[in-house]
């Protein structure tokens, strides 16, 4: 009996986690460590930010469905990787800490024939002095974050309606965020809410991102066709904004956040300030800090993991100009190139470039998007590479066989811009691929017939009910294959 | 419905360029009918999405 073990159990960890049980059965052993106790739909966290949603309706607990499915559950924190195992054992392991209760801090090796790296980002709040829920800025990252969010809101909303006029700043807190697309729903949420709570009028509301214009979202923008013209989705979202009376600060690099001030520097270099009551603001994300070593214990996490401290999988990452990317250069199967039993997914594996054209400061303080790498796409290549490793440990294949590379993928994407089931929006996009292919796509880099977007009360409708679809399928429910990624 | 917001569009301000919906295009957003009929298009859309997977 063989061992599949994955580090991290949300979207893309819970994603590979039952495929890869439902494919192998009992012939082999299926293990997620994951630091959590509950599973948390971060799509969701949005509603919970504005008061609309409570923590429960978007998380439930994790050890009854791993012991219904027959998966081993370890509530722990990868604490390092040996592929090589150690002096006494060449069988490969994983050091653990325990984060449970019951065992906190104690430590484990976990050994396995199969890794899958699914942990999600740091959320790196340490990169821009004063942000985060711990000091002046809030967070829809994790579901107690929204929730802390939705209080401070609460307390914001009530001064507003004894006639104080606020500003608000949403945004992204680093020249690096990505994410933008969560930034942007919770804007448009929380202008929906003050609307319901009938404060608006006392709102100023301010967009702050590192997107060189509206609409970027980390994917370099994407043209539709509209009314006759094919546009850039910055017209369509600078409409957006206007429409609901929202101004925007973009290619900022949030560099300090202050009890009432929030600092940044332009493209330019400018260094300027925005007053605040309330902000939202995303912060960087990192790799978790796991560690590697081989067999003599010599540290060999630059040979497994990028600077950034994601994985390093089968992508391109020869640094090259913006102009000599490729689609190619993207993974197609997360494998790493040396241990050919380690794969990354998610947020988890390294990307070769960025997405977005990078674009430096004359302080030389980039000012970009990081490329998303969450939600459909996400659990996609969750799916893919489990059917690739259980392949692999069932004997039907010796190296991978299916592909989920983002330059070759298509993402399906609902942003929420107001909830109510009469008089709620949502924009609903669609893209093929992910990654611009401008070989093949010279005009636009993507293929129109596949790529749209729209707002409308259909696409709130979707939003909620993909929210009870996806929890109902990370329950691992009856019949749970039948919603897809 | 809740109230609307009141921007400011100025003339040379950020908000004075965009295109923005009119009064029949924002209807439409919320019109049953026909958000039955993109709920229904949409959802063909995205499932001709995952079938490109």
């Amino acid at each position: 009996m063989a061992r599949l073990v994955i580090l991290g159990g949300g979207i893309a960890g819970q994603t590979a986690a039952l495929h890869a049980k439902k494919r192998l059965g009992g012939s082999h052993e299926v293990v997620v460590v994951t630091p959590n106790s509950l599973w948390n739909w971060i799509p969701s966290n949005i509603w919970v930010g504005v008061g609309l949603m409570q923590p429960e309706q978007v998380t439930f607990p994790l050890a009854p469905v791993y012991k219904k499915t027959g998966i081993t559950y370890y509530q722990a924190k990868a604490v390092s990787i040996h592929p090589e195992g150690d002096a006494e054992n060449p069988q490969p392991f994983v050091s653990v800490e325990h984060t449970s209760p019951e065992k906190k801090g104690r430590s484990e090796k976990i050994t396995y024939d199969y890794l899958i790296n699914a942990t999600g980002p740091k959320l790196n709040f340490d990169a821009t002095p004063g942000l985060g829920p711990l000091h002046h800025s809030q967070s829809v990252c994790t579901f107690d974050h929204a929730a802390h969010a939705a209080k401070a809101l609460d307390e914001l909303v009530a001064r507003m309606e004894r006639g104080e006029k606020k500003t608000i700043v949403i945004g992204t807190g680093h020249g690096t965020c990505t994410c933008q697309g969560a930034a942007f729903e919770y804007l448009f949420n929380l202008e929906f809410e003050l609307r319901r709570r009938k404060v608006r009028h006392n709102a100023n509301l301010i967009w702050i991102s590192n997107e060189q214009e509206l609409g970027d979202f980390g994917i370099g923008g994407m043209h539709i066709q509209r009314g006759g013209y094919i546009t850039h989705s910055r017209i369509f979202t600078e409409s957006l904004y206007t429409e609901r009376g929202i101004q925007w600060i973009t290619r900022a690099h949030v560099k300090e956040v202050g009890k009432d001030t929030i600092l940044y520097e332009d493209l330019d270099g400018n260094e300027k300030s925005v007053q605040f009551d309330f902000a939202m603001l995303l912060p960087p994300f990192a790799g978790v800090g796991i560690k590697a070593f081989d067999q003599q214990g010599v540290d060999i996490t630059t040979t497994l993991f990028a600077k950034s401290g994601f994985m390093l999988v089968d992508g391109n990452y020869e640094p090259k100009p913006y102009d000599q990317w490729l689609p190619s250069d993207w993974p197609n199967t997360y494998q790493n190139p040396k241990y050919k039993n380690i794969f990354a997914v998610g947020i988890a594996f390294a990307p070769p470039h960025a997405i977005s054209k990078p674009m430096i400061n004359p302080k030389g303080t980039p000012i970009f998007p990081a490329p998303p790498r969450t939600g459909m796409p996400s659990g996609v290549m969750a799916r893919q590479v489990a059917f690739n490793v259980t392949d692999m440990m069932q004997g039907k294949s010796t190296a991978p066989t299916r592909q989920a590379s983002l330059a070759k993928m298509g993402a399906a994407c609902i942003a929420s811009a107001g909830s109510n089931f009469w008089s709620g929006t949502a924009v609903s996009m669609t893209m093929y691929p992910i990654v611009p292919d401008f070989q093949t796509y010279p005009d636009t880099g993507r293929m129109l017939r596949y790529t749209s977007a729209e707002i409308g009360l259909a696409g709130h409708w979707i939003k909620h009910l993909l929210h009870f679809a996806f929890i109902y399928k990370a329950k691992a429910n009856p019949f749970w294959r039948v919603v897809p990624e | 419905m809740p109230e609307q917001p009141q921007p400011e569009r100025q003339p040379y301000e950020q908000s004075f360029y965009p295109a923005v919906p009119t009064r029949f295009t924002k209807m439409m957003r919320t019109n049953l009918l026909w958000q039955f009929f993109r709920f229904v298009i949409l959802n063909l859309k995205m499932l001709r999405m995952v079938r490109k997977h």
